[in-house]
């Protein structure tokens, strides 16, 4: 089948209007969030129903045409890259809460709904939907099962995967299945478990049974400053060590600070060389209680300057600050790479003076916004991309940060995936026995390798 | 039919790659999963035993999988942490890797999640004898395919555990139960709807159904001095006459929940994952079967008790669409019963790992 003959067998499946083609019509699609990577596929197609999906997947399979599901392009992993020549298929108009049961506590819907109209929705019922990644008000739930995206609160409740029962997907060879349910528990091997963060290598998510919790009572959202990272870094330790659990606990840096201070107006102070946010989160008393023994814990700890959010308007502009970092960093600078390699707590202290260092070593400015409660970081690495062979030496730096986490015994990555960017590490975290089981698990959904090829693997 | 009890991951492979049959089982504290196919060579894990990493400060550990859940939790006491996916039989025997395997989670995994959402890396012996790693040491990690929750309840069907990384979490320093009786059903889930949708932090929601009625059973847990607020909530939520428990007492009422110990010596014991809304059409259908049931984790788990066999049930998990682990019971092949999901996409998996069916069937 030529490129030709191929675009009318999909022009079967789609009008005109939700088939695009055109180079102008192409190029949004060409890249995600992470910018650096580029491909120009041959065909975005917008399906509106999961038949739709179904058809094109098949379609694909027969004639060996790669293809790529993508959300709103939030991944910061160059997970939803398009392959060269491929077919993207754009899940947006597939956005429909099929289902919202609040006796169960469960939701139904399509791949192409946006994180927060998730918990929006289920807010009447005295519900939400608990995984919060930055880029919620926009990213999808599709994209955040194919990544198993993370956030601020997963220290509490964990990542997407923790909040996923139940799957409808058509695999990378043209079979339906459905796995898991929308009990809590089950029996067999864990399917969903392992579907969840498949970077879109098995194929593609036609529906999914989220998982809702009901509505927390109380916040009590603190920020204390202090005059070094180390400090703060820290006083993580010493929260965690009096036998609290905050839902969340977030570190900036002074970079960081300046950038969404400019950008958004949080109010931090401007003088601190490191900035955290802790929230308790649950039952009104308990919070109470635990929100004394947080205080203490934290004046102990040096900081310099202590406030807490007496209003839901102040803990919004705290959070606004922090979730909206990444993109205020761009204030600061033309271009920027971000990575989420983790590492085991008590070693945030030497991972962060390391990557100073390294900065320095680069030349390059270094932002830090990170989930300081699970050690996981994110190193923002600013370039001008303009200048020749700046991206590769911004890479480059990022390569070595990724390398101390695996040093220290950490992870590549906490929650934005392998994806296009991170592929050359699996290898260093892996033996070649480990990655070749994964590929194995992948040949057994896409013998032929055609969903999202190029991810992942090295 | 030989029974090994390798020491070291390298001498599994050897085993594995030797025999065209192969059955593991831990500390045989289900039974069920524990009874081997004729002619299958048996691996034993109890000599794979060991905490192998600690670091309290991580809140996690690494630990070999013939390993007794028992020492891995009086290790966590002694630094303030448990276990919050709550593993079951603990006294009775359990280890990491057969909990891990027969996939049970006990009554407080409704508060923070069950062993998949504790469970933080792997290493196993995949079907053809390879060592095989996935997943992580430190609490959050997205690398790679989450081979750790693929093991949980996995049953030996897709590799046999060599090692366990978990996450923990402080334990709370207080706990408090309150227990309520409803006359009917109805009434019962009633208040378990209305108790769901709160904002309460509640560890634990269990329900015993008597004579027509329901029993439901909540702990809180948190700092000592908030408690007393929050037990007087539950009470006026609950309404009618409430029994609060608390200090050793109220400890007991849980471990015996997740010891089984309502379960008559020689009873076939099931496990069925379902959605509260499913407890109506159950209760029909058992109310008058001679059996004994507690519904767990807010009505997500029902553990079934019969003095028949557990093949007896079969009819009856179909009927209702739900599945079913053989915990304790006859099994002839299979410890699953009922209408099972997803077993399309499992064969896919169990030829991928296992494509010499050396493991049982998934």
């Amino acid at each position: 089948m030529t490129a030709n003959t191929f675009l009318a067998a999909l022009a079967n499946i789609y009008p005109p209007d939700r088939l695009l083609r055109r180079p102008a019509q192409l190029l949004p699609y060409e890249s995600d969030a992470l910018t650096a990577f580029r491909a120009r596929p041959l065909a975005v197609v917008l399906p509106e129903r999961a038949e739709e999906v179904i058809e094109t997947v098949r379609l694909c399979a027969r004639e060996g045409v790669p293809f790529v599901a993508r959300g709103s392009g939030t991944s910061l992993s160059g997970g939803s890259l398009p392959v060269e020549g491929g077919v993207v298929i754009a899940m947006n108009r597939m956005n429909r809460i099929l289902r919202l049961d609040p006796q169960e506590r469960v939701a139904v819907v399509e791949p192409g709904v946006v994180n927060l109209d998730v918990s929006k929705a289920a807010a009447p019922y005295g519900l939400y939907y608990a995984p919060d990644p930055s880029s919620q008000p926009i990213c999808t739930i599709g994209g955040n099962v194919a990544f198993n995206s993370g956030g601020a609160h997963c220290l509490k409740y964990g990542m997407t995967s923790n909040h996923v029962l139940g799957l409808k997907a058509v695999l990378a060879d043209g079979e339906v299945i459905e796995i898991g349910g929308e009990s809590l528990e089950h029996v067999g091997p864990d399917l969903v478990g392992l579907f969840v963060g498949h970077e879109g290598l098995f194929g593609v998510v036609l529906e999914i049974t989220l998982r809702l919790l009901p509505k927390v009572e109380a916040y009590r959202t603190v920020l204390a400053a202090y005059r070094s990272l180390e400090e703060a870094g820290h006083a993580v330790g010493l929260v965690v060590a009096s036998g609290l659990l905050p839902g969340a606990m977030e570190i900036m840096d002074r970079l960081a600070i300046e950038a969404a201070e400019a950008a958004v107006q949080a109010g931090y102070p401007q003088d601190a060389a490191a900035l955290l946010i802790v929230e308790l989160e649950g039952e009104e008393p308990q919070v109470e209680a635990e929100f004394e023994q947080l205080l203490e814990v934290i004046r102990s700890s040096g900081a310099y300057e202590v406030r807490v959010a007496q209003t839901d308007e102040e803990r919004a502009r705290i959070w606004k600050g922090r979730k909206g970092a990444f993109s205020a960093v761009g204030r600061l600078s033309p271009d920027y790479v971000v990575q989420d390699g983790v590492v085991p707590r008590a070693k945030l202290g030497e991972a962060l003076a390391e990557i100073e260092r390294l900065s320095n070593a680069y030349g390059l400015r270094v932002a830090n916004v990170f989930h300081a409660g699970d050690g996981n970081l994110h190193p923002l690495i600013l370039y001008d991309g303009r200048e020749p062979g700046a991206l590769e030496k911004a890479e480059e730096l990022a390569g070595e940060i990724l390398e101390m986490c695996i040093r220290l015994g950490g992870s590549i990555t906490g929650e934005h995936g392998v994806g296009m960017e991170k592929r050359r590490f699996l290898p260093a975290m892996f033996s070649p026995e480990d990655v070749e089981t994964m590929r194995r698990l992948r040949r057994a959904m896409d013998p032929h390798e055609l969903a999202n090829r190029g991810k992942m693997f090295p | 039919m030989t029974t090994y009890r390798p020491t070291t991951p390298a001498e599994l492979q050897e085993i594995v790659r030797a025999h065209p049959r192969v059955f593991v089982r831990g500390r045989g504290t289900k039974p069920g999963l524990a009874s081997p196919p004729a002619g299958a060579a048996i691996v034993e894990t109890t000599e794979l035993a060991g905490v192998l990493e600690y670091e309290p400060q991580e809140f996690t550990f690494t630990a070999l999988a013939g390993t007794p859940v028992a020492d891995v939790q009086r290790m966590l006491a002694e630094h303030g942490q448990y276990l919050p996916c709550d593993p079951p039989l603990v006294r009775a025997g359990a280890t990491l890797g057969g909990t891990v395997a027969a996939g049970l989670s006990g009554p407080l995994r409704y508060r923070y999640g069950g062993l998949r959402d504790f469970i933080l890396g792997v290493r196993f012996v995949d079907g053809e004898g390879r060592l095989v790693r996935g997943g992580g040491k430190v609490v959050k990690n997205a690398a790679g395919f989450d081979l750790p929750k693929l093991m949980v309840g996995s049953a030996g069907r897709l590799g046999i555990l060599v090692e366990v990384t978990f996450k923990v979490f402080p334990r709370p320093p207080a706990h408090a139960t309150c227990r309520a009786r409803f006359d009917t059903l109805e009434a019962g889930l009633r208040a378990l709807f209305d108790l769901w949708v709160r904002p309460l932090d509640l560890e634990a929601v269990d329900m015993e159904p008597d004579g027509g009625g329901l029993t439901l059973w909540v702990r809180i847990a948190g700092i000592e001095r908030a408690l007393a607020p929050r037990i007087e909530r539950l009470r006026s939520l609950l309404g009618g006459e409430v029994e609060v428990w608390q200090g050793a007492e109220e400890e007991r009422l849980w471990e015996e929940a997740r010891e089984f110990a309502w379960v008559p010596e020689g009873w076939t014991l099931v496990k069925v994952p379902l959605t509260p809304k499913r407890i109506p059409a159950l209760e029909e259908r058992l109310e008058s079967a001679e059996t004994r049931r507690r519904y767990s984790v807010g009505g997500n788990v029902l553990w079934l008790a019969t003095p028949h066999t557990p093949d007896r049930l079969e009819p009856l998990l179909h009927e209702v669409g739900v599945a079913g682990l053989v915990v304790r019971g006859k099994v002839a092949g299979s410890p699953f019963l009922g209408r099972r999901t997803g077993m399309a996409f499992a064969r896919r998996v169990k030829n991928a790992l296992d494509p010499q069916a050396r493991f049982p069937e998934v």
